[in-house]
């Protein structure tokens, strides 16, 4: 059902943002919104919406994930519950806080931007890969030890996989809410999809307003619809 | 007197009727056990005299009145109703737990909280250590007592129990099946009781309707679903040593032959068992076999014996009885 | 000037923005819990339009806040009023879906309990429903409290006041230190309030 129906929605979720965009390029409500709204500037801020969210997204998981394994090895095992409680109050930190923050260290552009949204990515992974982890059922591992399996088979062929769907599902929550937060990025001078809602602000006009909050909305909905679909593939 | 007159129920969109044109009368006063395996309509049979389930078709009469023409409400007010999981309110105290129906009925503070000290001195808690306890603090065993106390609280004539005693330890689960017949003796309820426990039905019940896909296939008292099965399907319920079983039924008192003054002066001083009445005459027939001997005494509460119980005796009430099977 | 003279230097306009902010989430919150609430607890009563205003609130979540909060001035102006609303649009999931579940999933043993010991269904939800769902309308309301005091930094952007204008002024005048306290104390606040209302869910629990 999953497969069927969700790329279908998301090619719907698309056709929507891409009619909308034709039809503010096509029918500007004035000149001053014709320059600003071209096919060429929507399709770079989209690129570099999509870049912020990638790159940060990206590492985020390649980070979170071997951290969240390392702390649920036995050595470390005892450090997780902090580790966890940590996180969490983290979580609670609210995204313009971060931005701001890595602004103040590093000053404006789109490296701070990614470091920020990197950082608030990496929470959601971090506690879901480690709750993933940690529901696997300790009479499976103790059964794959018990069969001969070595340390990492057991990880990789064993653990890895049942916990799969729930390091999916925290990559998922990452991702969207790191599409909604890398607007934030436009504040900094990190571009994206909040430059167009800042410039429809500044001139305001609703029409600009309406596509710079439109397409990310739009862009969060088919991401998560396109992770769904994989965080159910991955369930064993 | 509650009367079940060609009562059918079918849940929608499936193919047979989960009872099936059902005739029952339960006497006032008596427990009357439904028993049989899941799926045979026990649940759904009880669950339509507090209209919790409606009947497809069939009228069910408390006391002659048809329970359509009694508001819901009313109706279930006066009928305690007792489940497996107790149902207990978690956020509520034992006392308020108790306290809700009398609430709801509107009677007096005083005399509710009376009623919540009678009744937890009545299923045996200590009403001032158990009052104030939230129902996550008790034992499974003390849940059920609280449950059965609630089920009582507004003095309904009529008790309604969902394998009431099935989540518990056997140990515990025995315990309360004595407790609870204990106190049916003061109480005398009509009580309407599922079960698929065959034992607990043979146990407690003063009649047993066994049921097989939404019919009754045998209603009669426990010594006479032992002895006369009326068919395969029950035979098999019960599952052989039906002897046995029926032994357990009987009571040392009510089977004994009574001694006269001088008989018991002969028989004091001999080593044979000496047992209660309210023994079984299992324990009887247990006891001969220990002491190798044919014969025990049965001694009145204050240990005089009264009466002597031969194997001759077991044996003659065993048969009586007619084993079929 | 390092930080800490910063801090002290500017103190009274750090702590007239910092309970202007408290001000704006509070009223929001007030007015979020009480709709969410109520419209939480009227939806248990018929499945479709629970339907309806759960995927509707889920929707509204999705919306930057940023556009959401560009979105009213048109409609609003800017200004307190505006940001209040977008809060109070912005906080109802969590504290609707949280109502919703928590009524909607009360184990089926104590309602059936319930409805045949005689209790009718208004009393259920009053007495058995309602307060078994307490700490579960806790948790949304929590979630939707922190929520909201990340997002009424935002509102900082279309003129309500609170922390959110320090970090806003302070990017556009290249000023690290009001970035740095307008996002420290956000945070600060944030997580002390989370821990506060984690304490009342825990105590609810029990």
């Amino acid at each position: 059902m999953v497969s069927l129906r969700s790329p279908l929605k998301i090619v719907l979720l698309g056709s929507i943002g891409v009619l909308m965009t034709v039809w503010v390029v096509e029918n500007p409500q004035d000149s001053v919104v014709a320059r600003l709204v071209t096919y060429d500037k929507v399709w770079g801020l989209l690129l570099q919406h999509f870049y912020l969210v990638g790159a940060s997204a990206l590492l985020a998981v390649v980070t979170s994930v071997p951290l969240g394994i390392a702390l649920t090895r036995p050595r470390l095992k005892s450090w997780a519950p902090r580790v966890l409680a940590l996180v969490n109050v983290c979580q609670t930190v609210p995204s313009l806080a971060v931005v701001a923050l890595s602004v103040g260290f590093m000053g404006v552009g789109s490296r701070p931007a990614i470091i920020a949204l990197w950082i608030y990515a990496l929470l959601p992974i971090l506690s879901n890969t480690l709750v993933g982890f940690q529901e696997v059922d300790p009479a499976i591992t103790e059964a794959a030890h018990g069969m001969g399996m070595k340390a990492w088979r057991v990880l990789f062929r064993v653990e890895l996989p049942m916990a799969a769907s729930m390091i999916m599902a925290g990559i998922r929550t990452a991702v969207t809410i790191t599409i909604g937060s890398a607007i934030l990025a436009a504040f900094v001078g990190g571009g994206g999809m909040g430059n167009l809602i800042i410039a429809g602000n500044n001139i305001s006009r609703a029409q600009v307003l309406v596509l710079g909050a439109a397409l990310p909305v739009l862009m969060a909905l088919m991401a998560d619809l396109f992770f769904e679909g994989i965080e159910k593939r991955a369930k064993y | 007197m509650i009367r079940f007159e060609n009562v059918v129920k079918r849940y929608p969109g499936e193919a047979t009727d989960a009872v099936h044109n059902l005739n029952l009368e339960i006497e006032s006063g008596t427990i009357c056990m439904l028993v049989g395996p899941s799926g045979c309509g026990k649940t759904t049979t009880m669950k339509m005299i507090n209209k919790l389930i409606r009947p497809s078709s069939g009228a069910i009469l408390i006391g002659g009145r048809n329970i359509d023409t009694v508001d819901t409400i009313e109706l279930r007010l006066s009928i305690g109703y007792i489940i497996q999981d107790t149902g207990l309110f978690p956020h509520m105290t034992v006392g308020e737990n108790i306290a809700v129906v009398p609430g709801e009925l509107g009677w007096k503070k005083d005399r509710i909280s009376s009623r919540i000290d009678e009744l937890l001195d009545l299923v045996d808690l200590n009403p001032k250590a158990f009052r104030n306890k939230k129902p996550n603090e008790l034992s499974g065993g003390q849940k059920q007592r609280v449950g059965v106390a609630r089920a009582l609280a507004g003095d309904p004539p009529i008790m309604l129990m969902d394998e009431p005693f099935g989540a518990l330890d056997p140990i515990t689960r025995a315990r309360m099946q004595d407790e609870f017949l204990r106190i049916q003796e003061k109480i005398r309820k009509t009580i309407v009781f599922v079960t698929h426990d065959v034992e607990e039905a043979i146990k407690m019940g003063d009649t047993i309707a066994v049921l097989k896909l939404g019919q009754i296939v045998q209603l009669s008292s426990p010594m006479e679903i032992l002895s006369n099965p009326s068919d395969p399907f029950v035979s098999e319920l019960i599952g052989g040593r039906n002897s046995l079983k029926m032994l357990s039924l009987m009571r040392c008192g009510q089977i004994m032959k009574t001694l006269s003054p001088a008989e018991v002066e002969e028989a004091r001083g001999s080593p044979q068992g000496i047992l209660g009445m309210k023994a079984t005459a299992q324990d009887a027939l247990s006891e001969m076999l220990r002491t190798g001997e044919r014969f025990i005494f049965v001694e009145d509460e204050r240990h005089d014996v009264v009466g002597v119980l031969d194997f001759e005796n077991l044996l003659e009430r065993v048969n009586r009885h007619g084993i079929t099977s | 000037m390092n930080f800490f003279e910063f801090l002290i230097s500017r103190w009274p306009t750090i702590l007239s923005l910092t309970l202007e902010h408290l001000f704006i989430v509070f009223i929001a919150m007030v007015i979020s819990v009480t709709v969410g609430v109520a419209v939480g607890i009227l939806i248990t009563k018929n499945q479709m339009a629970a339907r309806i205003v759960l995927n509707v609130t889920n929707i509204l979540m999705t919306i930057p806040s940023l556009a959401l909060f560009s979105l009213l001035i048109p409609v609003l102006g800017i200004g307190k009023i505006p940001a209040i609303v977008g809060l109070v649009a912005y906080t109802q999931l969590p504290i609707v879906r949280n109502v919703y579940t928590g009524i909607m999933t009360i184990n089926p043993a104590i309602l059936e309990a319930a409805r045949g010991m005689g209790l009718t269904e208004k009393k259920i939800m009053r007495t058995i429903r309602i307060p078994l769902a307490l700490p579960a309308m806790m948790s949304g309301i929590r979630t939707a409290t922190v929520m909201g005091i990340g997002i009424g930094a935002i509102a900082g952007y279309i003129g309500a006041g609170g922390l959110g204008v320090y970090i806003f002024q302070g990017i556009s005048r290249s000023s690290d230190q009001m970035v740095i306290v307008g996002a420290v104390l956000i945070s600060v606040i944030s997580i002390l309030t989370d821990q506060f209302l984690g304490g009342v869910q825990r105590k609810l629990n029990r």
